[in-house]
C-alpha cells in the first residue's frame, strides 16, 4: 500500500486549470452582493436608513438586520444559551467587521459604491475584548439575556483528584494564554446563493466552498425556516485550502440566500481579504491554567485544567467545540489516572472563532507541554527524561484514559527515543553548555502530544450537563460515505463525500480503489464535487478532524469488497470457476486452480449487458454504497465520559533555537518530528502534511496573531500585519521521520496526519525559546514570540538604562 | 476592496501630466509603479478623482549617467535600476534595493515612485538622504531641484505640490576611498523595517576617516541622518556603545506591536554599528 503516483490534483491547479468557485457561474444572471460591516466593536443600532443605497444606480435590493429577523430565525446552537446568533447584527452590533447589510447590485464596483450609503446610526457601547477580563462581574455584558458573558461552563473530574494531590510529592502549577490565529487560506470564502418560491414552497440552492462538518447543514436549514431537503448544497471540486477555517462560511451562504429573496435573482458574494482577515473565523484565543501532582520520581499523578476559551462575540456552531475536541486526549501522551476539568467558553468583542488546523490541540499542548517543563524543572530533570518517565508504555495499548479517550494503537517510547536520537539530542545539550559559556542564548523544546483523528460527533454533547441531554436525543458517531461504480467498460469511479481542500485525497483514494480492486490506476477515476441532493452524505460528513485516511479509506475499502464480489461472481460464470476462490490482480480475474484469467472489464461488461448469466440471485449491481461507522464512537456516557476520537496518532518533535543575544532575533537551528499516522497511504502525500503543518505551527508561534487595540479596533486586518511565515522563514534543517503503528480500528490501520504537527510545534517552539532565555530569568507563557517581545521581557528584568 | 470611481488619464508628455494635476485642484495622483498606490485605492483609503498615470510620459523611462551622478527618471522600474551596470557606481542603492519588498513588486515599483510615497520605513528614502541625492520637481511654475535632505518633511510627507511631479533623481556616484553599509531588520524577510540604516564612510588619501554618516529609517516620520565622524572605530562593541546615546536620540516613534521604541533602539545601535565598521571595511577596499 506504500508509495504511489504524483498527486493527480497538480497538473491542472499549476496549468491554471483549477475551477474554484469565482471561476465558475453556475446560475447566468447572478447578481453581486457587497457586506456592510459594524466600524464598532460594541453598538446598539439605532436606527439604518437603506433607501440611498436602494436608490444608488445598479443597486437592485439592499437588506439590513430588520429584513433578517423578519424572515430568519438565529442558528440553533450547541448550548442552550441565550445569546442568538443571525448572520447580520441586529439590535446590536458585537464585533467590527460584524455585517449588518447587504447591498445587491450589478457588480463589485456599484455594490461597493452604494454599500458607503446604507446609513446605520450606532450608538457605541463599552467593548471587552479579554478572556478573563470578560468574566469579571462588571466587564461589559455582550448579550442582554444572558446573565454573564459565559456562553458554557462545566466541570468534569475523573479518577482519585484529591487524594492524588493530597498524596502529592509536590504541585507544579502554570498559568498560559494561547493567541487567535488562522490558517489564512489562499482562497477566501465564496457564495452562490438563490431563492426561489417553488409550488410547494420556498427552496434554495447554493454552492459554496464549504467542506464540513455537514452538520452545519441542518444549522444552515433552520436558520432559513427549511426542511433540510430544501436546502441543496454544492460544493466545487477545488477549494483553495481551508484548514478549517471555511467551515464558517455558512452565515454567509444563510445571509446570500436572504439577499437572493429579496433581490430576486442569484447572488453571489466573495469575500475579499480585508474582510476575510477582519471577520472570517479563527482559532480560538485562551487563558489557561494546570496543576500536576508529581510524585517523588517525576511522575504526573493527577492534573487539574481549566480553560477559558475566547470564542468572540458568539458561540457560532461548531463552537464551544476547541474545549472539546480533546476530551478523550486531555492527559496527552502520557499515563495520569486522574483529571478535572473546568472547561469555559466565554464571548468578547472579538470576531467568533472555530475550526482550525490542531483544532483545540495546539491550545491543550500549549499549556500541557509548558506544563512538563515546568514539572522537569522542579523536579531537577532533563526536559526528555521527564517526559520519558511519564509516557503511556507500548504495551498499554488500546490505552484507556481518564476521561474516557480509547488510544488505538501506539509506541510513544520508540518514536520519542526517535526524535531524539534522530538529531543527537545530548550533542545538541552540549552544544548548550557551549554557547551558554560564550553568554548566548541556545534553547531546546520538545512536545510529546497524541494527535486526534475522525471526531466522535457524540462530544458536542457535552458541552449540556448530563442530566439535560435527552434520552433519544443523543449524538455519536463518525460516519463517512462513498458510493463506488464499475461502468460497462471497466472503468470505476469512486463518489466521495469527503470535500477535500487541496489535500488529494482524490490522488490516494484512486490508489486505494485500484489496490483492493488489482487494477491500474488509469481505470479508476474519483469525483470529489460535492451536491447534498446527489452525493452520499450524513451529518458528520465533511473534510475535518483528519477524516479522510481514517474514514473515508475504511468506506472506500467497505465498497470495493462489495464491488469484488459483484465481479467474482460474473468472472466465476466466464471462467467456470467458484467465485469466492478468484483473484482480482493486474486489472484481470484470476482462477488459481485452473490458471485460467479474464479481463475484469469483461466481467463488468457482464453485469452491464449480459445479467441474465448471473447465478440466479446474484446482484446484477456494480454500485457499491458504504457507510462506515466505527463501533467505537459511542456518544458520552452518564459520568460524561467519551471517546472524542476514533484514532489517536502520536507526534514527538524537538527544536534548537539559537537567539542572536543583539538582535534577539530567534533563529531555528533544527527541528525533528516524528510522526505515527498508523498505516502510511502515501508517503509523499503524508510528508506535506507534515511540512505544512509545522509551518503552520511556526506561523502560531513567532509570527501569526490576531490583535486587537485596547478600544476594540482589529490591528491586523492586513498582510502587513497579520504575518504568514513564507518560504523564506520556513528554512528551518527538518529531519522527519514516521512510525507504523497500525490503528485496529481503521480498515487499513491508517490514522489521520492532517494535523499533528499544528498541535505539537508551536509548544515545541516556545519551550525551546523558553529554555534558551531560562539563564537570564524570563518565563515565556505566551506566543507569539519575536525579538521585540523578547527585549520587553529581557528589558523588564534590568533596571540598566542602556539600549540593551 | 473595490477603488472608488476615478478618472484616468496618461500623458505623453511632462507638460501635460501637470496641467491634468493643476486642473484636477489637488483632487489627482500620480500613477507609477502602483505599488503603494493601487492597494490603498482598492481599500478606498485615498479616493482621488483622477490618476494621472506618467509610465507613458515620454523622457521618464532614462537611467543614465550624467557627470558624477546617476540620473533615475520617473517611470524607471526598481528592478531595472537593481540589475542595470550602470548602477554598480552607487553600490548603496544596489545594497539596498533588494530589501525594497519582494522581486515581484520591484519589477512593478519605481525608484521615484517610492521617494514621493515617503514611507518612513522605506529603503530608497534613506539612501538619497544618506547620499545628499538631488530630486527634480516639476510644476506649473516650472522646474526646481530639491536636495533629499529637505524633500521629506514628514511620515507619507514631501514638498512636492499638489500640481508638482518627481520627474527624476540624482544619486551621487561613489568616489574612491567611498564604502557603504546597509542592513534592516523586520519580522519577516520583505517587510518594512522595524529599524534600518545606510551607511558612508569616506577615507582620506592617508586612509584616515574623513567622514562617517549613518542614516536611519523606520524609526522616525522620515529618515534621519547623523554625522558620526567622531565616533568611529574599529571595535564593534565600543561602537555600538558610543552609538546609543545617538540611536535614543534618533529613534522617535511610540512603536507598535512589531517593534516597541526600546527594541527600536536595540535594533538601531547594533545595526548601526555593524554598518559603519563594514562600510569603512569596504572603504579601505575602494582606496
Amino acid at each position: 500500500m506504500t508509495g504511489g503516483p504524483a498527486r493527480i490534483e497538480d497538473g491542472p491547479l499549476l496549468c491554471g486549470r483549477g475551477r474554484f468557485l469565482d471561476d465558475t457561474d453556475p446560475l447566468p444572471g447572478t447578481l453581486v452582493a457587497a457586506v456592510v460591516r459594524s466600524p464598532h466593536p460594541h453598538a446598539h443600532v439605532r436606527g439604518i436608513d437603506l433607501s440611498r443605497a436602494l436608490a444608488h444606480p445598479g443597486v437592485t435590493a439592499v437588506i439590513g438586520p430588520d429584513e433578517v429577523t423578519a424572515a430568519l430565525r438565529p442558528f440553533p446552537l450547541s448550548v442552550r444559551t441565550p445569546m442568538p446568533y443571525y448572520p447580520t447584527g441586529t439590535d446590536r452590533v458585537r464585533y467590527v467587521g460584524e455585517p449588518v447589510a447587504v447591498v445587491i447590485a450589478t457588480d463589485r464596483y456599484t455594490a461597493e459604491d452604494a454599500a458607503e450609503l446604507v446609513e446605520v446610526r450606532y450608538e457605541p457601547l463599552p467593548a471587552v475584548l479579554d478572556t478573563r477580563e470578560a468574566l469579571e462581574d462588571d466587564a461589559p455584558r455582550l448579550h442582554g439575556e444572558a446573565d454573564s458573558n459565559v456562553a458554557t461552563d462545566r466541570t468534569f473530574h475523573f479518577g482519585p483528584i484529591e487524594e492524588e494531590f493530597a498524596a502529592a510529592a509536590r504541585v507544579v502549577r502554570g498559568e498560559y494564554t494561547f493567541p487567535r490565529y488562522s490558517s489564512v487560506p489562499m482562497e477566501c470564502y465564496s457564495v452562490v446563493a438563490e431563492w426561489r418560491d417553488e409550488e410547494d414552497g420556498p427552496a434554495v440552492e447554493a454552492w459554496a466552498n464549504f467542506h464540513g462538518p455537514f452538520t452545519m447543514v441542518p444549522v444552515v436549514a433552520g436558520a432559513l425556516g427549511l426542511p433540510v431537503s430544501r436546502f441543496r448544497l454544492h460544493v466545487p471540486a477545488d477549494i483553495g485550502g481551508s484548514f478549517g477555517i471555511k467551515s464558517a462560511v455558512y452565515p454567509y451562504v444563510t445571509l446570500m440566500a436572504l439577499a437572493s429573496k429579496h433581490a430576486g435573482r442569484p447572488v453571489r458574494w466573495t469575500e475579499d481579504r480585508t474582510e476575510h482577515l477582519l471577520a472570517s473565523s479563527s482559532g480560538a484565543d485562551r487563558a489557561m491554567a494546570f496543576e500536576a501532582a508529581v510524585d517523588g520520581d517525576g511522575r504526573v499523578r493527577a492534573l487539574r485544567v481549566d480553560l477559558v476559551d475566547n470564542v468572540g462575540a458568539y458561540l457560532r456552531p461548531p463552537e464551544p467545540s476547541t474545549l472539546y475536541r480533546c476530551f478523550g486526549n486531555l492527559t496527552g501522551a502520557y499515563r495520569i489516572g486522574a483529571v478535572e476539568l473546568r472547561a469555559r467558553a466565554v464571548v468578547t468583542n472579538k470576531a467568533p472563532t472555530g475550526l482550525n488546523r490542531g483544532f483545540g490541540g495546539q491550545q491543550l499542548y500549549f499549556g500541557l507541554e509548558r506544563l512538563m517543563d515546568a514539572v522537569a524543572a522542579a523536579c531537577d530533570l532533563d526536559p526528555a527524561e521527564a517526559r520519558r518517565r511519564n509516557l503511556i508504555g507500548a504495551d498499554a495499548f488500546p490505552y484507556r484514559t481518564p476521561s474516557g479517550g480509547v488510544y488505538d494503537s501506539g509506541d510513544y517510547p520508540r518514536a520519542f527515543e526517535l526524535a531524539l536520537s534522530q538529531v543527537d539530542y545530548p550533542a545538541l545539550r552540549a552544544r548548550q553548555v557551549e554557547a551558554r559559556g560564550r553568554g548566548e542564548f541556545y534553547g531546546i523544546g520538545i512536545a510529546a502530544v497524541v494527535d486526534p483523528s475522525g471526531t466522535n460527533i457524540g462530544y458536542v454533547g457535552l458541552a449540556t450537563p448530563a442530566a439535560d441531554r435527552a434520552s433519544g436525543r443523543g449524538k455519536s458517531g463518525s460516519t463517512e460515505h462513498v458510493r463506488v461504480s464499475v461502468d460497462a467498460q471497466g472503468v470505476v469511479t469512486a463518489l466521495l463525500g469527503s470535500v477535500p481542500q487541496g489535500q488529494g485525497h482524490a490522488t490516494v483514494a484512486r490508489q486505494i480503489v485500484a489496490d483492493q480492486l488489482g487494477l491500474p490506476t488509469t481505470s479508476v477515476r474519483v469525483v470529489i464535487d460535492m451536491d447534498t441532493a446527489t452525493t452520499p452524505w450524513t451529518v458528520t460528513s465533511g473534510s475535518y478532524s483528519s477524516r479522510f485516511a481514517p474514514l473515508v479509506t475504511s468506506a472506500l475499502v467497505e465498497a470495493t469488497d462489495r464491488i469484488a464480489a459483484t465481479i467474482r461472481t460474473a468472472a466465476g460464470v466466464l471462467l467456470d470457476a467458484k467465485a469466492e476462490t478468484l483473484e482480482l490482480a493486474g486489472g484481470e480475474v484470476h482462477d488459481p486452480a485452473s490458471g485460467q484469467s479474464v479481463a475484469f472489464r469483461h466481467a463488468a461488461g457482464l453485469v452491464h449487458w449480459d445479467p441474465g448469466a448471473l447465478p440466479p440471485g446474484a446482484p446484477a449491481s456494480l454500485y457499491a454504497e458504504a457507510a462506515f461507522s466505527p463501533p467505537q464512537a459511542q456518544g458520552p456516557t452518564e459520568d460524561d465520559q467519551i471517546n472524542s476520537s476514533l484514532c489517536y496518532g502520536f507526534v514527538a518533535e524537538v527544536v534548537a533555537v539559537r537567539i542572536d543575544p543583539l538582535t534577539l532575533e530567534i533563529r531555528i537551528e533544527q527541528v525533528s518530528s516524528v510522526h505515527d499516522a498508523g498505516t502510511i497511504l502515501n508517503p509523499q502525500l503524508l510528508d506535506g502534511q507534515v511540512h505544512g503543518a509545522l509551518v503552520h505551527g511556526l506561523g502560531g508561534a513567532l509570527y501569526e496573531e490576531f490583535r486587537y487595540a485596547d478600544s476594540g479596533q482589529p490591528t491586523s486586518a492586513t498582510f502587513m500585519d497579520y504575518l504568514c511565515p513564507t518560504a523564506a522563514e520556513a528554512d528551518f534543517p527538518l529531519v522527519s521521520s514516521h512510525l507504523e503503528t497500525p490503528s485496529p480500528f481503521t480498515r487499513l490501520g491508517a490514522k489521520g496526519c492532517g494535523e499533528g504537527s499544528s498541535m505539537s510545534m508551536p509548544v515545541a517552539i516556545a519551550n525551546a525559546v523558553a529554555d534558551a532565555l531560562a539563564p537570564a530569568g524570563v518565563e515565556i507563557t505566551s506566543l507569539p514570540l519575536h525579538g521585540s517581545l523578547l527585549h520587553d521581557l529581557l528589558s523588564a528584568r534590568t533596571s540598566d538604562r542602556g539600549v540593551f | 476592496m473595490k477603488a472608488a470611481p476615478f478618472a484616468y488619464v496618461r500623458p505623453t508628455t511632462v507638460g501635460d501630466a501637470v496641467s491634468e494635476l493643476v486642473d484636477a485642484d489637488g483632487d489627482a495622483k500620480v500613477l507609477a509603479g502602483g505599488q503603494s498606490l493601487v492597494p490603498v485605492l482598492a481599500m478606498r483609503l485615498a479616493r482621488p478623482a483622477i490618476l494621472v498615470d506618467i509610465g507613458a510620459v515620454d523622457g521618464l523611462s532614462s537611467l543614465r549617467r550624467i557627470g558624477d551622478t546617476v540620473e533615475i527618471g520617473a517611470a524607471v522600474r526598481q528592478r531595472r535600476v537593481e540589475r542595470d551596470d550602470l548602477t554598480t557606481s552607487v553600490p548603496l542603492l544596489r545594497m539596498a534595493l533588494p530589501w525594497v519588498g519582494h522581486r515581484e513588486l520591484r519589477s512593478r515599483g519605481t525608484v521615484c515612485g517610492s521617494l514621493a510615497h515617503a514611507d518612513p520605513a522605506a529603503e530608497l528614502p534613506a539612501v538619497a538622504c544618506c547620499l545628499r541625492a538631488e530630486l527634480d520637481v516639476v510644476g506649473p511654475d516650472g522646474a526646481r531641484t530639491v536636495p533629499a535632505l529637505e524633500f521629506f518633511i514628514g511620515a507619507m510627507t514631501t514638498v512636492v505640490g499638489p500640481a508638482e511631479v518627481l520627474v527624476a533623481a540624482r544619486f551621487p556616484v561613489a568616489d574612491r576611498g567611498e564604502g557603504f553599509g546597509f542592513a534592516e531588520l523586520a519580522r519577516r524577510h520583505g517587510d518594512f523595517a522595524l529599524a534600518g540604516v545606510a551607511t558612508r564612510v569616506a577615507l582620506d588619501d592617508a586612509g584616515a576617516v574623513r567622514e562617517a554618516v549613518l542614516c536611519a529609517f523606520g524609526v522616525s516620520d522620515r529618515p534621519v541622518r547623523r554625522d558620526v565622524t567622531d565616533l568611529l572605530t574599529d571595535d564593534e562593541a565600543a561602537l555600538r556603545e558610543a552609538l546609543e546615546p545617538v540611536a535614543t536620540a534618533l529613534v522617535d516613534t511610540a512603536g507598535d506591536a512589531h517593534g516597541s521604541a526600546g527594541y527600536r533602539r536595540r535594533l538601531l545601535t547594533v545595526l548601526a554599528a555593524r554598518e559603519l565598521i563594514a562600510a569603512r571595511r569596504r572603504a579601505e577596499e575602494a582606496r
